[in-house]
């Protein structure tokens, strides 16, 4: 069997990101996804924004854009209703996509054009070199909230499922194998998913607040996440702290291309 | 078959995207260009195209980049504000040779300004409203059969140099009515975009031939390149060597460059023997060609070289026109803006007067006269 790094990904490693860092897991994981799937690799198109995780689309042997700060789901929905037989996957990050690509976050989700998002959520700027996004908890240190963030986080699953996103899941680089199963869940819904990929990033996140090496901020990861199915047990002063990984959403709307095809019709019908 | 109607030139700028090809539009509002968004809102999906009305500015013109690289012929539409927005994917279509076209109806700024009123004042952020050095190719149309065949000939422009097209309207234009004669669609020669002629294997994203441009694969056909806005070598990824940035920033401007005499295109108007030389464009043209009549027949010798193409700037016809006449007026809708360009390319061989109007009202044919009769 072709090994998945041969088949998926360019010959242009390694990749930039630092020692420890997470991104390298949910790559990996998305093309898990892919191709338990078995996605038409000459059918797909990954799109990303600018920042750390933005960084895969370049690494990964499909048709491929790394677009602007912000803009990877513009960028997106122009590729995916100009060709809907496209799949359409985005990588994006927490500041990306939630700070300067937030308005067009919360837009793609309502819509709920078929779009596969995955946001590698490291809680930073890593790219600059550590200065606070819109997911870094309150009270944390960056090199721009010297004195402690004031801020408080964004939870963008919640954000998602308000603004109209009809899959939305959780996982972490810890979990990588259900992060593979929640991503290909996502690609298989018809209309927009939304996977939160939490990912650990020791250099720029963990040397500021103390968070300990890679592997701590992994058991971390893994002490704090409690899924979807054992969530439903405990008692709310039992989750503080925590957070659930799975699928936290799912619900059925009608897809926007397919939407507009409707449209198309109409217009032709009338025309005739 | 070919019909003869009343159109606002917005109305004939959409239907020049329809006749060229154009299968999808993404935009946003915004006044006075909306009127092109609401025909393309008609139109494209009787057409088979797609029209989608986005989140702002920004997020309309990234999604018809996205769209082009589908292989689809793509247009958005903006104003003001809009444009200042848009400047960063232009950027963007730039660096990574992504064909758009973009019309930007001009009204009265900075900021909100006068939403209503005309203006000609982003002609120099159409040239450096997106930061660092590049190329720009814009058009401005002074007629409404103009802003169809203008519009057409962005699409060629843009597909044949792989990089955005700026159709400079102005307000004048975009909301002045004119009888248009149009052609039957059919006839119509659609450009065409210059795709791989190596099967994937082989294939160079950026690899340009001989007339520096590399030709470009549609997603979904099996190539598997990288788009990106950073500096690039001919495989399309990212190359950080001061080798490499030099390369790609001096293609992309020599193949514009190489190719000046073809994207240039102008107008003279009783030029021949004429004395005083208006150098202007667009909506201002309308009152120029009144005023040299009326000029005339007060038997001063005055003519006009209207500007088509205003980016890049025919220099070399200026220069030439500077060795003719005595004077040179450049009237615009603006504080002063082309007749800088006009001055550099003179080089000091004849006088260039400005006269730059900028309160919100077009220049009349009388105010015109007066200047040159004063002059």
């Amino acid at each position: 069997m072709e090994k998945l790094i041969e088949k998926y990904y360019r010959p242009r490693l390694p990749h930039i990101w630092c020692p420890g860092c997470g991104n390298g897991i949910v790559t990996s994981s998305i093309i898990k996804a892919i191709d338990k799937l078995g996605l038409d690799q000459d059918k797909t198109v990954i799109v990303s924004g600018i920042g750390c995780s933005s960084r895969a689309s370049g690494y990964l042997n499909f048709d491929t854009v790394h677009s602007l700060h912000g803009r990877a789901l513009p960028v997106a929905t122009g590729i995916k209703l100009a060709d809907p037989e496209l799949n359409v996957i985005v990588i994006t990050g927490d500041g990306d996509g939630t700070a300067i690509g937030g308005n067009h976050f919360i837009h793609t989700a309502r819509r709920n054009i078929n779009l596969t998002v995955i946001l590698f959520n490291n809680n930073i700027y890593g790219m600059t070199g550590g200065q606070y996004s819109p997911l870094t908890p309150t009270d944390s240190k960056a090199t721009t909230a010297p004195y402690g963030t004031l801020e408080r986080a964004f939870d963008i699953a919640e954000l998602a499922k308000a603004a109209g996103a009809t899959y939305v899941a959780r996982g972490t680089a810890f979990h990588a194998n259900m992060l593979v199963d929640v991503i290909a869940k996502g690609i298989s819904h018809d209309g927009f998913s939304l996977i939160e990929a939490v990912t650990q990033c020791p250099i720029y996140f963990g040397r500021q607040n103390k968070k300990g090496d890679a592997s701590t901020m992994l058991k971390t990861q893994r002490d704090h996440a409690v899924t979807v199915e054992a969530a439903k047990k405990l008692s709310p002063e039992q989750l503080e702290g925590k957070f659930k990984i799975g699928v936290l959403h799912q619900s059925e709307a009608p897809e926007y291309t397919k939407q507009y095809q409707g449209i198309i019709d109409r217009a032709q019908k009338g025309a005739k | 078959m070919a019909k003869v109607l009343l159109l606002q030139g917005n109305q004939a700028c959409a239907e020049g995207a329809i006749a060229a090809g154009v299968t999808f539009f993404a935009g946003y509002p915004i006044t006075p260009s909306t009127e092109i968004a609401e025909i393309m809102a008609k139109r494209l999906p009787e057409v088979g195209g797609k029209f989608i009305q986005m989140e702002d500015e920004i997020a309309g013109i990234g999604a018809i980049v996205g769209a082009s690289l589908t292989g689809k012929k793509v247009l958005t539409a903006t104003s003001g504000p809009g444009f200042s927005l848009k400047q960063e994917f232009i950027g963007y279509a730039t660096i990574a040779e992504v064909p758009i076209v973009i019309a930007n109806v001009q009204r009265v700024g900075p900021s909100t300004g006068q939403p209503t009123a005309p203006a000609q004042g982003d002609m120099m952020q159409a040239r450096w409203g997106t930061h660092g050095d590049h190329p720009v190719i814009a058009l401005t149309p002074a007629s409404v059969p103009e802003c169809f065949t203008l519009t057409i000939k962005a699409y060629e422009l843009s597909e044949k140099y792989r990089m955005p097209v700026l159709l400079m309207l102005d307000e004048i234009i975009g909301h002045m009515r004119e009888k248009i004669e149009i052609p039957d669609y059919d006839t119509i020669e659609k450009p065409v975009r210059k795709g791989p002629r190596v099967g994937p294997s082989e294939f160079k994203a950026y690899e340009p031939d001989s007339d520096g441009v590399p030709p470009m694969a549609d997603f979904g056909t099996g190539y598997r390149y990288h788009v990106t806005g950073l500096v690039h070598d001919e495989t399309g990824f990212p190359n950080g060597s001061a080798a490499a940035t030099e390369k790609l920033l001096k293609r992309l401007h020599d193949k514009v460059e190489r190719d000046i005499d073809k994207i240039t295109m102008y107008e003279e108007y009783k030029l021949d023997d004429a004395e005083i030389a208006i150098v202007t464009y667009g909506g201002t043209a309308r009152s120029a060609y009144a005023a040299i009549d009326m000029a005339r027949e007060e038997g001063i010798k005055v003519g006009m070289f209207r500007l088509i193409s205003v980016w890049p700037f025919p220099e070399k016809e200026i220069a030439q026109l500077a060795e003719k006449v005595k004077v040179i007026v450049v009237p615009e809708l603006n504080y002063g803006q082309m007749v800088g360009e006009v001055k550099k390319a003179a080089e000091g061989k004849v006088p260039v007067k400005p006269m730059s109007k900028y309160d919100s009202e077009p220049i009349s044919p009388k105010e015109l006269l007066a200047f040159v009769k004063n002059l």
